[in-house]
């Protein structure tokens, strides 16, 4: 067992359990910083498979902007309490059965699918820098590109038209 | 490594988030459940991008920039993430500002 596939199996661990602590946790601020703990193992995983540009990026706009957000929010609400309701036992019962059984469907059905003998490159290939990704970017999917930049616009727009009093 | 398990580990991922939605009742713990279910699809398609490079034997596939689709892919999910939790966060703050509560359940009242 090289180093690669202890690290792998390290953030394969990491991600997973913080994954579960998010659902299991009571108070909504340790759900977010255990999200946090999630996306900094997927961040890992990014960079294990050399995509720099995208794991710095999860980072930053992740777990850096979108995750204080949420913070802010529940802050702001004081929602910091264990005084959640909660959903009825045979409802969470139910939630955790049907959950569970997509996750094995799921497995069942790709578990001999042809892909046991692909390998997903790790620690090479360069199509993860961001030299590649911009020019990819800025060549092909220049359209994509501004309309995202409309897209955002629209949404600080009904950011700010849903938040005000009114 | 093999895709395999990066197909497992998204699956899993996902469906954390699928079991968060279903049995959780504080609306911003669902919207970050729906927020993991997007990252484990952003993984798979990373892990997807570095996949076909694994094909020394054909030289058509060993382009500098093969992948680099998938993995803007990613980004342009990323951006789309971002515009919806602005909304969806507004959304939760006017939800709580009427009802004093994140509660979904009290959405029962958008009936009347």
């Amino acid at each position: 067992m090289n180093i690669t596939q202890i690290l792998f199996w390290l953030l394969t661990v990491m991600a997973i359990g913080s994954a579960l602590m998010v659902i299991v946790s009571k108070n909504p601020v340790y759900s977010v910083l255990f999200l946090i703990a999630t996306f900094f193992a997927i961040s890992g995983h990014y960079i294990l498979l050399n995509a720099q540009f995208l794991a710095i990026v999860n980072l930053i706009v992740y777990a850096g902007a979108i995750m204080v957000l949420f913070l802010f929010v529940i802050m702001l609400m004081n929602l910091n309490t264990e005084t959640e309701p909660q959903k009825n036992k045979w409802l969470k019962f139910a939630g955790t059965i049907a959950g569970g059984c997509l996750l094995l469907v799921l497995v069942a059905a790709l578990r001999d699918a042809d892909t046991r003998t692909s390998t997903a490159l790790v620690k090479e290939g360069d199509i993860g820098l961001i030299q590649n990704l911009g020019k990819t970017l800025f060549n092909e999917y220049v359209i994509p590109f501004e309309i995202s930049s409309v897209l955002f616009l629209s949404a600080m727009v009904g950011a700010v038209v849903l938040g005000k009093k009114e | 490594m093999p895709i395999n398990l990066y197909i497992f580990l998204a699956l899993a991922l996902f469906s954390i988030g699928v079991i968060g939605v279903l049995t959780r009742r504080n609306a911003i713990i669902i919207f970050m459940c729906i927020e993991l279910m997007l990252n484990a699809a952003n993984l798979l398609l990373v892990a997807f991008s570095k996949l076909h490079l694994a094909d020394k034997a054909n030289p058509a596939l060993n382009v500098a920039t093969n992948g680099a689709d998938a993995q803007l892919f990613v980004f342009f999910i990323m951006v789309v993430a971002a515009a919806e939790v602005t909304v969806g966060l507004a959304i939760i703050v006017m939800m709580y500002r009427n009802t004093h509560s994140v509660d979904v359940n009290f959405l029962n009242r958008l009936k009347n």
